[in-house]
């Protein structure tokens, strides 16, 4: 049966992206294979370590800039993690420097705000009702 | 200018757009894709939305507001004088 087992962001840094993603928002490293030039480098959530891998996939492919750059400027967010409460996290992150796009908004069936990750992207945090 | 202003307040999707710019000022074009499809059930395009806001800043209620990488969208009333200068509001004397 086929299944998801990673899916990637791509970030301008490696080791910046790995400070950030364990530090700030508290993944932890899964897989670090030096590869060339570059890292197969993936983190998971502590709540799921042996579930979905996020790859910190390098963004040299020089298409990759101006397409996070596009998405950025009209403030669209590259993909979505899960949190517990928004409200909170938002608080916790942004008491870490994170800086935010969006505040915690209630729409409904779903409260979502918009974060930052340093690398060139724009992070939504979700959580369902 | 006042065609412009009375165009931009004569759609209803651009109302919305303005009702919530006065319940959260300073929101990306994503935001508020997200709350008009959310919280209105309207399903505009991105670039829909994206005119609609151009044609609001056209009118001088909109300002955008680019900080680093991002563009913000802030609402502006003060345009909305004007009506009110053009057709004064006098208020009723109390009926005895």
């Amino acid at each position: 049966m086929i299944r998801i087992n990673i899916t990637s962001v791509f970030v301008d840094d490696q080791a910046k992206a790995l400070a950030f993603y364990t530090e700030k928002l508290g993944f932890t490293k899964k897989h670090d294979v030096p590869t060339g030039d570059a890292r197969w480098l993936t983190v998971v959530s502590p709540a799921n370590p042996d579930g979905v891998e996020l790859l910190l996939e390098p963004d040299g492919h020089p298409a990759a800039k101006p397409f996070k750059k596009a998405l950025a400027a009209d403030g669209i967010p590259f993909t979505q993690f899960a949190v517990d409460d928004v409200f909170a996290e938002v608080e916790r992150l942004k008491g870490l420097g994170v800086e935010f796009t969006q505040d915690a908004v209630d729409l409904g069936p779903v409260v979502t705000a918009v974060f930052d990750d340093t690398c060139g992207n724009l992070i939504q945090l979700a959580t369902m009702k | 200018m006042d065609g412009d202003l009375f165009k931009a307040i004569g759609d209803a999707t651009r109302r919305t757009i303005l009702d919530e710019l006065i319940e959260k000022d300073g929101q990306t074009l994503f935001e508020l894709c997200g709350r008009l499809t959310m919280k209105h059930g309207l399903a505009s395009s991105r670039q829909a939305i994206s005119q609609h806001l151009a044609m609001l800043e056209q009118a001088g209620l909109v300002h955008t507001r680019r900080q680093g990488r991002y563009k913000f969208h802030h609402i502006d009333t003060s345009p909305l004088r004007s009506i009110a200068e053009r057709w004064p509001i006098e208020r009723e004397e109390p009926n005895p």
